[in-house]
């Protein structure tokens, strides 16, 4: 659309309102406004207090993206109030806009939520850098550009919790860390200066740590300020095997049950996977397998299907296998 | 029109546990007449797994897929979206990063290939949409699906990260409210069902390091689109697929109520529409029933 000329259309906000004080159960008001085609998410949330009631309540401060306070959910997707633009709001969902808290389980008032848990599990990973820099250098503790280019992408995070709450692990496993605990952790292991010995295997741990991420890239796509924290955890797993900090499990076996696999058949063995990675624990397995069987979706080991030219693949994993377990 | 040719890129599963899916894809592509060439040489792409463990060597293995591709003057079209992730990642950081693609390249060197980033990599739903047409598939739609209500599932690995996958087809999709398979479904004749769990993750990547996570997921989805009174889902991944269809026990213990519902794969769904049988289209391999289609 041009950029020079606003445009005005009418738009219908359902508005989720309640009051923990007050309030058995929330509800949802409408409000129906003309919005500009140069209005924000937040312009809306100020004219909702202004115009229309006081009492209406969320988080803002800066205005300019960087402050993380102003995060609300516009029709399920997590987005900072004060950055995203109506117009694209209304290209994606059309002139029926929902308004709710990140989370509505954690509504306090309104748009605020509390975020004890998110603090919590962002404080637990060490979110700070941990060295043992001489009080006195006599010399300035340098990073190259190369070695800061690893780190400053996660370094932008603005703790809004956009991620962590459209995470649906963080939702259903409420040990597990979230995205953005996760982009913090591996902000100061990226940082050459950082000697912190426990973090890394802290969120390497099973139930919390990176390994019950679900792949789903809820966190890339909503995060305000483009950290891609999903990359993060990837490179988190990475460093866990390269550091030889990744404990011998069944999530790691998984991972490592692909090489294992793909360097006998080209493909992957699902069934070889699953005895690799449970071990005696694929006795639970049992159950759906046999009735997979009976549907013919399970190969048997002596007709394993294999790529053509598998020696081309074994040997591409002998020259470029970067890591060792 | 000109002849649909595509180099094929089947994944794993399609030679295992989803056979249904290799004959359902084979009969969609006799009907259009479009032609497969299969990529026999490909390996696994490492189902974002293997990119957990060594990085460099999965970007290796998969532009060494592309690369077949690219030696038949294709384009790559997968059918599962986990396989679109992962070798349209792939594509994406080799293109854009010409110091990574000479490394990557030095090592293709030593089998004889080159990478060289003149495929594209699509996905077998967005092939059929894009290049052969929704209006020319309704046109062909010989037996209608009208009296069904189906759920589209989407899957994860279609519709995210966003930005990546809009460079690859030319239908934009909005992963907040994606559009093309309740386009297609609409196009076979049947009714679309809109449900929150459309666009949402089914948990299939953690099931074995963390099986509750990744059953209620399943749950969750199966009965969202059941209370939308959704007769059946449809799905363009053969992950999303087995998850829904073989794993419905656990979920449903996992969100405390009994859920299940037929699952199709997006193939198998044009292809009754366009009049293949159902042995044809391998129903008969379902956990879930399926049979009263």
């Amino acid at each position: 659309m041009s950029t020079n000329t606003i445009t005005t259309q009418k738009v219908n906000f359902k508005v989720f309102r309640f009051n923990a004080d007050n309030d058995y159960l929330p509800y949802y008001e409408n409000y129906t406004m003309d919005v500009t085609s140069e209005e924000v998410v937040l312009d809306i949330l100020n004219r909702i207090k202004w115009d229309y009631d006081g009492s209406f309540s969320y988080r803002r401060s800066c205005r300019h993206g960087i402050c993380g306070a102003c995060a609300i959910k516009v029709n399920g997707r997590s987005t900072l109030a004060c950055k995203e633009s109506m117009t694209t709001m209304i290209e994606y969902f059309g002139n029926e806009i929902t308004l709710e808290p990140l989370s509505t389980k954690r509504a306090i008032k309104d748009m605020i939520i509390d975020k004890a848990d998110f603090w919590e599990k962002h404080a637990s990973v060490t979110p700070y850098l941990v060295a043992d820099i001489d009080e006195c250098p006599s010399c300035e503790n340098l990073v190259s550009p190369h070695d800061a280019e690893e780190l400053n992408e996660a370094d932008l995070c603005i703790q809004c919790g956009a991620c962590h709450y459209a995470c649906p692990a963080v939702e259903i496993n409420s040990d597990f860390f979230g995205p953005a605990a996760f982009a913090a952790a591996y902000r100061f292991e990226a940082d050459v200066r950082d000697n912190d010995a426990n973090r890394l295997s802290y969120v390497n741990e099973e139930k919390q740590g990176v390994w019950d991420c679900v792949k789903c890239y809820e966190c890339a796509e909503v995060c305000p300020k483009d950290i891609n924290p999903i990359d993060k955890i990837t490179k988190l797993h990475q460093m866990a095997f390269k550091k030889g900090v990744a404990k011998n499990n069944v999530a790691t076996r998984h991972a490592v049950g692909f090489l294992h696999s793909i360097k006998k058949h080209g493909l992957l063995d699902e069934g070889g996977l699953v005895l690799y990675s449970e071990g005696p624990s694929i006795v639970k397995h049992i159950p759906v397998a046999l009735q997979m069987f009976k549907k013919g979706k399970i190969v048997m080991p002596w007709n394993m299907p294999k790529s053509d030219k598998l020696d081309e693949i074994q040997k591409l994993i002998k020259s470029s296998s970067t890591v060792k377990f | 029109m000109k002849k649909l040719k595509y180099a094929l890129f089947t994944g794993c599963t399609a030679k295992q546990s989803t056979p249904e899916q290799m004959m359902s894809t084979m009969a969609v592509a006799r009907k259009l007449d479009i032609e497969m060439i299969e990529l026999t040489e490909a390996s696994c792409c490492g189902a974002s797994h293997l990119q957990d463990y060594d990085d460099f060597l999965s970007l290796v293995l998969n532009a060494r897929n592309i690369a077949y591709a690219e030696k038949h003057g294709l384009t790559m079209v997968t059918i599962c979206n986990t396989c679109q992730l992962n070798t349209a990642m792939t594509k994406h950081r080799l293109d854009n990063n010409a110091e990574l693609k000479a490394k990557v390249n030095e090592k293709l060197a030593e089998i004889g290939l080159e990478y060289k980033g003149t495929s594209n990599v699509i996905h077998f739903l967005y092939a059929i949409i894009d290049d052969f047409g929704l209006d020319k598939i309704k046109e062909m739609v010989v037996k209608p699906l009208s009296q069904f209500n189906i759920a589209p599932f989407y899957g994860c690995h279609n519709i995210r990260p966003s930005e990546l996958h809009n460079e690859s087809h030319k239908t934009k999709e909005n992963p907040y409210n994606p559009t093309s398979l309740d386009d297609l479904i609409i196009a076979c004749g049947a009714k679309n069902v809109d449900y929150e769990e459309k666009n949402k993750c089914c948990g299939f990547h953690v099931e074995l390091q963390a099986p509750h996570t990744a059953a209620v997921l399943t749950g969750n989805a199966i009965a969202g689109a059941t209370d939308q009174n959704a007769d059946m889902m449809v799905t363009p991944c053969p992950l999303c697929h087995l998850k829904l269809d073989t794993q419905t026990k656990s979920a449903s213990e996992a969100i405390g109520r009994e859920v299940s519902l037929p699952v199709l794969h997006m193939q198998q769904m044009v292809g009754l529409a366009l009049g293949c049988t159902p042995a044809e289209l391998g129903l008969q391999h379902h956990v879930t029933d399926v049979n009263f289609i």
